[in-house]
């Protein structure tokens, strides 16, 4: 199971990738697992609104779940992965890289600091 | 004529309606009758009861306050079969059914010709003792019934997907509110809600959408109001726009500038419809309607006295995933063989848990095949003739009742089988005269409309004869000449 160490973690199995005051967002390589066959990705986020850490900004269907991805930090969203509309299954093939969900402008950087590294991720009980 | 009784219990020989349920206590705790019906024998049950240390099982019932505990029932002493069954069809027999009354009501329930191959179809036991058909293997011959009603419902509709139906009509009506709703993911609060949708669809919409904090608008206008009249409440915060077409007065209107407000606004567009009226009527997708809900019930299915009826839900193919309820699809089998399976099921409540659109995925699987049968056995054809007959016959009908004194239909307004008679008395009064000479009269709009209480809402159907007509405006000459 790939955890890149460069990256931030959330328990609810989001990346985030900091690149100055914006953060790109997805979902890690054993949430893509755990989901199985990705057959739809929709991001319910617009480019534009400011939503609040926690808020849904997409939902990813697999064969057996649908689940969602929430924001792991508060901010404007300033893009979006329309590719995953027609290729979901990039999700599956590339969750650190052509799979990311949504980009943020934070507008509260210190909500960083509430975040997992690598090794704490790495280390994050699961109950399945 | 027959007697027309105005109390049941007058005609009942104990009193009750039914004594089948006459079972006292005692009788119902005894060994000997427990044995017959329950797996468990007294012993069983002394067991359990000793294993989560409870002394009598009238103990587990602790928690109930002791006035509705154990009621006496004072019920007569039981019958024999032979005697409930006498009594039961005595009872039935004070029912008047549009077998034998001469019909003109409808607002919601229409008097239709059912085939009979529709009902010797559904008592095949294959259909009427199968479960929801989670199991493909063992399930095609239900799921392919279901495929053909959706592609039936869709093609009627004119739009891209039919769900495997909701309950009713009202129910449907109540999910598409629910889908706008979860659409806007809570963000649009806002229905505006024509008060031509009829008045029970939305009561059950209020019921639906209890505790989800939304404002419903346009309810208030004046009867008389047409769809256009809803365009300037419709704003930012709109999740939809729902009406009804033809409306709960029958009237038909064209929904074009209505849908095209909704759509500026970026609100969804539903249109409720009357599925025989499709025979001869624009679908609602030309309008652009994003929803299409409709009461199934005149497509092979008996009025029954209100239900079990059917929920006609179609939706666009953009938001298929925000539709609730079944949705059967066609694939093929790891040998190449077609094959029918529920598909998308991640929509659905027990997937999505607390995510789903709608905690309610049961459809009507039986009736859906009524209406399968039904509209396989017109055609698209036959459904056109079929509403071209009601169509004429509501015209001729409507002709000839105004041509009674005091009697006046508005001669601009379109409408398809159902219109509204402006009486020269309250439309309960015209009702009552009608029925004393075995003519159900029509729909008495002064009961959820108080401003209409000279107003009556007339139906008529293919199996309203020109005699049976022509009798109604004959009792209505002989009441109300000049």
């Amino acid at each position: 199971m790939k955890i890149p160490a460069e990256l931030k973690y959330t328990k609810n199995d989001e990346w985030v990738r900091v690149e100055g005051d914006n953060v790109v967002v997805g979902i890690t390589d054993y949430a893509q697992d755990q989901l199985s066959d990705i057959v739809f990705v929709e991001i319910v986020a617009l480019e534009g609104d400011s939503l609040d850490q926690g808020e849904t900004c997409a939902v990813i269907e697999s064969v057996k779940a649908a689940a969602d991805v929430y924001l792991p930090v508060s901010g404007e969203i300033i893009g979006i992965n329309e590719s995953l509309m027609d290729s979901p299954e990039l999700v599956n093939e590339d969750p650190f890289g052509d799979a990311w969900l949504v980009k943020i402008k934070m507008s509260d950087p210190s909500q960083l600091e509430g975040l997992m590294d690598a090794e704490t991720y790495q280390k994050l009980e699961r109950d399945h | 004529m027959r007697k027309r009784i105005k109390n049941w219990k007058e005609i009942t020989k104990t009193g009750y309606p039914v004594s089948l349920l006459s079972i006292d206590k005692d009788q119902l705790f005894a060994e000997k009758d427990l044995t017959m019906y329950t797996p468990h024998t007294q012993a069983d049950r002394d067991a359990m009861l000793k294993a989560i240390g409870v002394n009598e099982l009238e103990d587990l019932f602790q928690c109930l306050p002791d006035k509705g505990k154990f009621p006496n029932l004072e019920l007569p002493d039981g019958i024999s079969e032979m005697e409930a069954l006498d009594e039961l069809q005595f009872i039935s027999s004070v029912n008047e059914t549009p077998q034998e009354l001469v019909s003109f009501l409808g607002a919601g329930a229409y008097n239709h010709y059912i085939p009979a191959v529709v009902d010797s179809i559904l008592r095949r036991s294959e259909f009427y003792t199968a479960y929801t058909p989670y199991q493909p293997e063992i399930a095609q011959g239900t799921l392919q019934a279901i495929f053909e009603y959706q592609s039936l419902i869709a093609s009627l509709t004119g739009m891209d997907v039919s769900n495997a139906s909701h309950y009713d009509g009202a129910t449907a009506v109540a999910e598409a509110v629910n889908m706008a709703y979860h659409n806007f993911r809570g963000k649009r609060r806002k229905i505006v809600l024509s008060n031509a949708v009829n008045p029970q669809y939305r009561e059950t919409i209020q019921t639906y959408m209890k505790g989800m904090d939304l404002e419903f608008v346009g309810e208030d206008l004046d009867p008389e109001a047409g769809p256009d009249d809803l365009i300037e409440l419709i704003d930012e915060n709109t999740a939809l726009v729902l009406v009804q077409y033809p409306d709960f007065f029958g009237r038909i209107f064209d929904l074009t500038k209505l849908s095209e407000a909704a759509h500026a606004k970026k609100a969804l567009f539903s249109v409720h419809i009357n599925p025989i009226s499709l025979g001869l009527l624009k679908p609602p997708s030309e309008f652009d309607a994003d929803i299409v809900t409709g009461e199934g019930q005149p497509l092979g299915i008996p009025m029954s006295f209100g239900g079990p009826y059917l929920g006609l839900f179609a939706t666009k193919k953009q938001y298929v995933r925000k539709m609730a309820g079944r949705l059967a699809g066609e694939t093929v089998d790891t040998h190449g063989n077609r094959g029918y399976v529920l598909t998308l099921n991640t929509r659905e409540q027990h997937i999505r848990r607390e995510q789903a659109t709608s905690n309610i995925c049961t459809n009507q699987g039986l009736i859906a095949l009524a209406s399968t049968v039904y509209l396989s056995l017109l055609g698209k054809s036959g459904l056109q003739e079929l509403a071209k007959l009601n169509y004429h016959k509501a015209h001729y009908a409507a002709d000839k009742i105004s041509t009674v004194p005091g009697f006046i239909i508005n001669p601009v307004q379109p409408f398809f089988n159902e219109f509204v008679v402006h009486c020269p008395a309250p439309a309960e009064e015209v009702n009552q005269h009608l029925l004393s000479r075995d003519i159900l009269g029509g729909y008495d709009l002064g009961m959820v409309y108080p401003s209409q209480k000279y107003e009556l809402l007339v139906a008529v159907t293919e199996m309203n004869t020109r005699a049976e007509i022509d009798y109604m405006v004959e009792v209505l000459e002989e009441e109300y000449h000049d």
